[in-house]
């Protein structure tokens, strides 16, 4: 499967009557089995351009294609939860195929296992992103979305989580689409990191990680965050 | 406990108030409990709750399901508001009276005039709740169904319809109150039978102690619907929210 994003642009119109620019044209493409992070300021339209690639906003111009079949997981950026449905309803709705032993496995790994019949209203933010997360895996996607999915989780979680994400993208060949504000989760997740620029947003700089995400040890990672820093600096 | 003392107090108050203004005006508890007994013994009183009741559950269960469907479209979609809007601030500003009498009118003293009367009277509240609720919707819930490919009835069971439960029974509660008061009018105005019939029959005769056995029980009957029907939905519709409003 093969996800292609071309769009021409975007804009809308304020209150005001005048007529805003969102998005500039932003072209790329995404394969099974790759994932994709989207990097920019906040405001710079990363959420319209998420909207439009999931099918939510069909006023722009420009096509997203799409396999009709894909079956989508996405965490927004709230949690979104059904707050009059338990945790585990909130994660069969989404996901009404899912596996008692597959959920079990997912709550256990995300740590929700004794917030099963709780209500979202009960959770911290904390644990309502990791519901998010879990109903997110539980669909087994074909194609994830993750917007912003580990900010305000500790060190500690956020860093398991992403490497539960890790485990994810490789066990199914899943095109994964992150944005994320941190450069750390970016090219430990990233296979292509997309950095764009401020409002209207388009792709600046577009940066491959050929190292198999596996095999990158902190060495790797250390001289990448030191490139990309070093290339923040040439564009400035 | 506390319930129990103000009812004794409203007797109280009641039976004390008899004293002074003589059984013809206001008579006493036990002189109202006394027809009370005779015409449910009669069969009488039975009767005329039944039909009564039967016009309330037919008229209500009418006007919240049209009602809600109508509202529920016009919250949702533009075109079906601005078409609706007009007819509906002309139905909530119709004196009921006038739909009783031209429901008589058109359709003759017949029971089925009597039911939509009744329900065109309660009809336009139910569709101005239901639009509320329906404009409240979360649409970021909505984007979540629709990413997640729920199909349209599972979305809407679980994901709409909680959010317009509390105005479903805020709407129910309300119009409730309001078909009990219309359907005494309907009864009294065009029905051989009925609680309302019974009281207009009592006011001819100047007949209060029936007048007032009729009335109680029949306000006995609307508290115990409400306490053992209206609310404990509405408790249950509002069960996941941390404090219940």
């Amino acid at each position: 499967m093969r996800l292609e994003v071309d769009i021409k642009g975007k804009t809308f119109r304020s209150a005001a009557g005048g007529i805003q620019e969102v998005l500039a044209p932003v072209k790329f493409a995404l394969q099974s089995g790759e994932v994709g992070v989207l990097i920019g300021p906040s405001g710079c339209g990363k959420s319209t351009m998420l909207r439009i690639i999931l099918g939510l906003d069909p006023e722009f111009s420009g096509g997203v294609a799409r396999p009709p079949q894909a079956r989508i997981g996405m965490v927004f950026q709230e949690p979104r939860l059904l707050p009059w449905r338990s945790v585990e309803q909130n994660v069969r709705l989404a996901a009404p195929g899912v596996a008692d032993a597959k959920l079990a496995e997912l709550f256990r790994i995300l740590e929700l296992e004794a917030h099963r019949d709780h209500f979202p209203g009960e959770l911290s933010l904390g644990l309502a992103r990791r519901v998010a997360l879990a109903r997110a895996f539980a669909v087994e996607p074909d194609l994830l979305v993750l917007d912003e999915p580990l900010a305000s989780l500790d060190d500690a979680l956020a860093s398991r989580l992403r490497d539960e994400i890790a485990t994810l993208v490789a066990s199914r060949p899943v095109m994964t689409l992150l944005v994320t504000h941190s450069l750390d989760d970016a090219i430990r997740l990233g296979d292509r990191l997309f950095f764009l620029s401020p409002r209207p947003a388009r792709i600046m700089r577009e940066v491959p990680i050929t190292i198999p995400r596996a095999e990158r040890s902190e060495a790797d990672l250390g001289r990448i965050k030191g490139e990309l820093a070093r290339l923040q600096l040439e564009s400035k | 406990m506390l319930r129990l003392l103000s009812f004794a107090l409203l007797l109280g108050t009641w039976w004390t108030a008899a004293l002074f203004v003589g059984g013809a005006k206001l008579p006493a508890p036990p002189a109202v409990l006394h027809v009370m007994i005779a015409e449910a013994s009669s069969g009488a009183l039975f009767l005329h709750l039944g039909a009564t009741l039967a016009r309330v559950a037919l008229a209500f269960t009418l006007a919240m399901s049209i009602g809600s469907a109508i509202g529920y479209l016009m919250g949702r979609v533009k075109l079906a508001d601005r078409l609706g809007d007009p007819w509906l601030i002309l139905l909530l500003n119709l004196p009921a009276l006038v739909v009783i009498v031209l429901a008589y009118i058109w359709a003759g003293l017949t029971e089925a005039a009597a039911i939509a009367a009744i329900a065109i009277n309660k009809l336009p509240t139910a569709i101005v709740t239901l639009r509320e609720g329906a404009r409240a919707l979360d649409r970021s819930l909505d984007e979540m169904a629709r990413v997640f490919a729920m199909p349209r009835w599972r979305a809407f069971r679980h994901v709409v319809l909680p959010q317009l439960a509390p105005y479903i029974a805020a709407s129910a509660r309300s119009g409730l109150s309001l078909v009990w008061k219309i359907v005494l009018v309907a009864e009294l105005l065009g029905r051989p039978n009925g609680v309302g019939f019974e009281i207009g029959v009592a006011f001819q005769l100047f007949d209060t102690p029936r007048l007032l056995a009729y009335s109680l029980t029949f306000a006995a009957v609307v508290l115990v619907i409400e306490t053992l029907l209206v609310q404990p939905f509405e408790t249950r519709a509002n069960r996941w929210r941390p404090r219940a409003a």
